[in-house]
C-alpha cells in the first residue's frame, strides 16, 4: 500500500502579508519575472543539479548541499551519514550546507517527513555521479547508515557558539519591533509619531497598516512601539470565541471532498448495531523554543535574509513578490533553527525584517516575542468529526461513515478492512490562521478513528486489541500492534488493574510508517497521570537508531501536551492563553516512563520518522480513561468529567 | 545613561544601559554572547538561564542594574582552555539535544545542580530541572545526560 501524500491544503496559500510599492526601475527589472513565478509551493521538486550537490576541496573535505533545513529532526546528520557511507570517509571530513537558496539545490519544503524518502535518494544519486567522475569507487566495507550518531554540530550547541537565526549579527545592525494589533482582524487607523520624537535614535517605519520601530537595541525598539501603541487607533472587527468552535466550523463548511466504496447507507441500516459519535479537537500552537526570527541585509539592491523557515525557496519567492525582485536578487539562508514542528513554513518575519532594513538602510534583526509567536504564527487546525459505524454480531465492521471538518485530509482513510466506507472532508473558513503541524491531520484523524474503534470494540464486548486484529489485514500495522501489546503485556495487565486505573491502545499508519501505542493511566482526582507508555514503531530500514528513538519519544511527549493540556482559547479577537504560563506544554515532571520497540525492516525503504509517532498517544489515553472510569470523553484535551452525551447507539 | 560594570565569564565589561533593560539583551546585543537564548521573556522556559554569583537566574527577567558588579557565567564561559566542561561533554555523549536551543540553559541548570548536590536524588534532579522547557521534548535524553554528569562527577571525586 502506498502511503498517501499529505494534502497540500495546509501549505498556506496566502498572499504575502505586505505588498510594498514598486519603483519604476524595479518594475522594469522584474517585469517578465513576476508573471512566470512558479506556484508558491512547488511539488517536492526533483532536482537536476546533480553532482553540483557534492564537491571536494584540495584538503579532501567533501561539501554536500541540500535545500532541506535542520530544525532538530536530524536531517544534517542523516545526509552526512549517507555521504560518509558511500565515500567510506569519516563524518568529520564532510561539511553539509543546508537551506541556502544561493548554494543549494531546491529540495522543496522541509515537511511531510520527506527528507528521508525524497532527498536522501537524490543525495545518493549525486554521490554516485561524483564517484563516477572521481574514481576509483571505494569498497563499501564500513556501514554508517544503520548506526547511531548524534548531531554533527553538537559541540557548537553545547558551547553556545552555534548561531541560530536570532543569533545572527551583521555590521551596523539595528533591532526591530513591529506594532501588532491587540486583536484579530483589527486594522491600524492611525498612530501619533510625535509620541516617540524624543527617542532620537529610533526609526519609525510606517505605511498603510504597518508600523514598526528600529533602534540600536531591541529594548529601545520595544519601548518605542509600546509608546506608539498607546496612541494607536484601530478599526475593530468582530471575531468568534473558542466556545463557539464546533458551530463556527460547521457554519462555513464548503462542499465536502468525498470518497466512498460499497454502500454505506444500506450497511448502516441493515447491520446488527450502529453507533454515531462526534469528536472535537482545538487549535493548538507549535510554540518552538525559538520564535520566528530574521536578519535582513540589503546590498546594492540585493536582499540577503537569515531566517528560521522550513521553506527557504518558498520564502525566497514571497520576498520576490513582496519587494518585486528577480530571483537572483534574493538569497535566503536558514541557519539550523530552534524548532519548527510544521509551524515555520512561512516567511512573515523575513518580509518584515526586509521591510525595515530597506527603510533604514542598515541590516535589521527582528525576533518575534513569545506573545507574538503565540498570537500571530499559525495554529494547528481545530477539528470536528462526525462518525457513524455499524458492526455485525461477530464484531465485524460493516460500515464506516467518517466526516471531518477543517482538520485536513491526511490520514483520513481507515486502515481497517471495511467494505462500505464513506469519508468526507469539509474545508471551512477557519476563524484563526492555521497551517501545518507535526503529523497534522493524520494526528487529528487517527485520534477520532482510534477512539471510535474503541467504542465499537466495547459495543460488541470485544477486547480492543482483538477487535482491531479481527478487522485488520495490513501486515505492517498488525506487526506494530502485536509488538506493542506483547511488550506491554496487554492481556495480563488488563486483568490486574487497580480501581481508578485503565489501559488503552491505538495504532495507525501515516507517511509510510507504522505506530502502535499502549498506555496505562491512573486517575488522581481530576488529573490523569500517565504511568507507562509502550510504543512499537516501524519506518522501514532504520538509518540512525538513536535519532529514530529520540524522534519517537519526542513525538509521544509532545503529543501528551495535545492530549492532556493544550488548547488555544480566544474571545473577542484576543488570545486568552498566549504564554507559557497560561498554556501548559509538557515539562520534565510530565514525562512518564516510555519504552519503544523499533522494528527494523532492512528489506524496506526508509521513510521519515519525526511525525507519525505522535498520532496514537492521544487516542490511547482517551481509551484508557474510558476503561478506568467508564466515561467517554470526546474532546481534546482530555479532561475527566468533560464527557459529552454525543453518542447514540441503536440495534 | 547609567553605567554598569559586569563580570562575565571572568572578564570585566562596562555597559551603558537603561537600568531596567533585561540582562539577556545586554549579554546578547552588547557583549555578543548569543549562547544565552530568548524563549519567553517571562521566566517561564529558562532558555535564558545564566549563573549570577553561581546561582541560576532567568536573565530575561533580571534587570541589568541587578547584575551590576556581580559575577555572571554564561554557556560560553563553561569550557576552559579548549576543554569542554564535564556537563557539556555528558550532553554530547548522551546525544541530549534535538534542535539544541534549550541546551545552554539545561547545561547551566545541571552545573548548578552538581554544585548544590554532588550526589543528587531523583527528586533533587527533578526539582532543579523541571522549570526548563524543551519543546522537542527530549527530556529523557537530557535526564540521561544529567545522570551521566552526576556519575562522572562522583567518579572524579572518588579518584581525587
Amino acid at each position: 500500500m502506498q502511503p498517501e501524500q499529505e494534502q497540500d491544503r495546509y501549505e498556506l496559500r496566502e498572499s504575502p502579508p505586505y505588498q510594498f510599492p514598486v519603483t519604476r526601475r524595479e518594475f522594469i527589472e522584474v517585469a517578465g519575472i513576476v508573471i512566470c513565478l512558479t506556484p508558491l509551493y512547488p511539488a517536492m521538486a526533483a532536482d537536476t543539479a546533480g553532482s553540483a550537490r557534492i564537491t571536494m576541496d584540495p584538503n579532501g573535505i567533501i561539501t554536500v548541499r541540500s535545500g532541506k533545513v535542520e530544525f532538530g529532526q536530524g536531517a544534517r546528520t542523516e545526509i552526512a551519514m549517507a555521504v560518509a557511507e558511500e565515500l567510506q570517509i569519516p563524518l568529520s571530513r564532510i561539511r553539509v550546507i543546508l537551506g541556502d537558496t544561493e548554494l543549494c539545490p531546491n529540495d522543496g519544503i522541509t515537511a511531510g517527513s520527506r527528507t528521508t524518502p525524497s532527498t536522501l535518494p537524490q543525495v545518493h544519486q549525486s554521490v554516485t555521479e561524483f564517484i563516477a567522475q572521481n574514481p576509483p569507487a571505494p569498497e563499501k566495507k564500513k556501514k554508517i547508515l544503520g548506526t547511531s550518531h548524534g548531531r554533527t554540530d553538537a559541540k557548537e550547541i553545547v558551547t553556545g557558539t552555534h548561531l541560530y537565526p536570532s543569533d545572527i549579527r551583521r555590521p551596523g545592525m539595528l533591532y526591530g519591533c513591529v506594532l501588532r494589533a491587540p486583536a484579530y482582524g483589527w486594522k491600524l487607523k492611525s498612530i501619533d509619531g510625535s509620541s516617540i520624537s524624543k527617542m532620537k535614535n529610533v526609526h519609525l517605519v510606517q505605511d498603510q497598516n504597518f508600523a514598526a520601530c528600529c533602534a540600536a537595541t531591541s529594548f529601545e525598539a520595544r519601548q518605542a512601539v509600546e509608546r506608539l501603541a498607546a496612541t494607536a487607533n484601530w478599526t475593530e472587527a468582530s471575531h468568534p470565541s473558542h466556545d463557539d468552535l464546533p458551530q463556527v466550523l460547521k457554519q462555513f463548511a464548503e462542499n465536502p471532498r468525498e470518497q466512498s466504496k460499497g454502500s454505506v447507507q444500506k450497511a448502516l441500516e441493515t447491520s446488527q448495531k450502529r453507533i454515531r459519535a462526534t469528536y472535537q479537537a482545538p487549535y493548538i500552537q507549535h510554540a518552538p523554543m525559538e520564535p520566528r526570527a530574521a536578519v535582513a541585509e540589503w546590498n546594492s539592491g540585493k536582499l540577503t535574509i537569515w531566517t528560521g523557515t522550513q521553506n527557504p525557496f518558498g520564502v525566497q519567492q514571497q520576498l520576490q513578490q513582496a519587494f518585486h525582485l528577480p530571483e537572483n536578487r534574493v538569497r535566503v539562508i536558514v541557519p539550523d533553527t530552534g524548532g519548527g514542528f510544521g509551524g515555520k513554513h512561512t516567511g512573515e518575519v523575513a518580509i518584515e525584517a526586509a521591510r525595515l532594513a530597506k527603510e533604514v538602510n542598515k541590516p535589521v534583526s527582528l525576533r518575534w516575542t513569545r506573545a507574538e509567536e503565540f498570537m500571530w504564527a499559525y495554529f494547528r487546525p481545530a477539528a470536528l468529526y462526525e462518525i457513524e459505524a455499524a458492526i455485525d454480531a461477530d464484531g465485524k465492521i460493516m460500515a464506516w461513515d467518517y466526516s471531518v471538518y477543517n482538520a485536513g485530509m491526511a490520514g483520513i482513510q481507515t486502515p481497517y478492512r471495511i467494505e462500505n466506507v464513506r469519508t468526507r472532508f469539509f474545508a471551512t473558513n477557519s476563524p484563526l490562521r492555521e497551517g501545518s503541524y507535526r503529523g497534522i491531520a493524520a494526528t487529528a484523524n487517527n485520534y477520532s478513528r482510534e477512539c471510535m474503534m474503541d467504542e465499537l470494540a466495547h459495543a460488541c464486548k470485544q477486547d480492543p486489541l482483538d477487535f482491531r486484529l479481527n478487522n485488520l489485514e495490513n501486515p505492517r500495522l498488525r506487526d506494530v500492534l502485536i509488538a506493542a501489546t506483547d511488550e506491554f503485556n496487554w492481556k495480563s495487565r488488563k486483568k490486574s488493574l487497580k480501581k481508578g486505573s485503565g489501559i488503552g491502545l491505538a495504532c495507525g499508519v501515516e507517511k509510510g510508517s507504522y505506530i502502535a501505542t499502549c498506555v496505562e493511566i491512573e486517575l488522581q482526582g481530576s488529573r490523569i497521570l500517565v504511568k507507562d507508555v509502550q510504543a512499537a514503531y516501524e519506518c522501514g530500514r532504520i538509518l540512525n537508531p538513536s535519532n529514530v528513538e529520540a524522534q519517537v519519544h519526542g513525538a509521544i511527549i509532545q503529543g501528551l501536551g495535545g492530549a492532556l493540556t493544550e488548547e488555544i482559547q480566544f474571545r473577542n479577537g484576543r488570545l486568552l492563553n498566549g504564554s507559557f504560563s497560561k498554556y501548559p506544554v509538557p515539562r520534565f515532571s510530565d514525562v512518564p516512563p516510555i519504552r519503544t520497540k523499533l522494528l527494523d525492516r532492512p528489506d524496506l525503504t526508509s521513510v521519515g520518522a519525526s511525525e507519525t509517532p505522535i498520532i496514537t498517544i492521544a487516542p490511547a489515553i482517551v481509551n484508557a480513561l474510558f476503561q478506568a472510569t467508564g466515561e467517554r470523553t470526546r474532546s481534546l484535551p482530555v479532561k475527566p468529567g468533560r464527557s459529552q452525551d454525543s453518542r447514540t447507539e441503536s440495534a | 545613561m547609567p553605567k554598569y560594570q559586569l563580570t562575565v565569564n571572568g572578564r570585566k565589561y562596562n555597559v551603558d544601559s537603561p537600568a531596567e533593560r533585561p540582562l539577556l539583551d545586554v549579554l546578547r546585543e552588547d557583549l555578543e554572547l548569543t549562547g544565552t537564548k530568548y524563549g519567553c521573556g517571562e521566566g517561564q522556559c529558562r532558555a535564558c538561564t545564566v549563573l549570577l554569583e553561581s546561582s541560576p537566574v532567568t536573565s530575561c527577567v533580571v534587570q541589568v542594574s541587578a547584575a551590576s558588579r556581580k559575577k555572571i557565567t554564561t554557556i560560553e564561559g563553561l569550557a576552559s582552555g579548549g576543554q569542554l566542561h564535564a556537563v557539556q561533554q555528558a550532553f554530547i555523549d548522551e546525544s541530549a539535544m534535538q534542535c539544541g536551543y534549550c541546551t545552554p540553559g539545561m547545561i547551566l541548570r545541571t552545573v548548578n545542580l552538581l554544585q548544590k548536590f554532588p550526589n543528587p536524588t531523583d527528586e533533587q534532579i527533578m526539582q532543579e530541572m523541571n522549570g526548563s522547557l524543551c519543546r522537542c521534548c527530549g527530556y529523557e535524553r537530557i535526564l540521561s545526560a544529567v545522570r551521566r554528569a552526576v556519575k562522572n562527577n562522583q567518579e572524579k571525586s572518588h579518584a581525587a
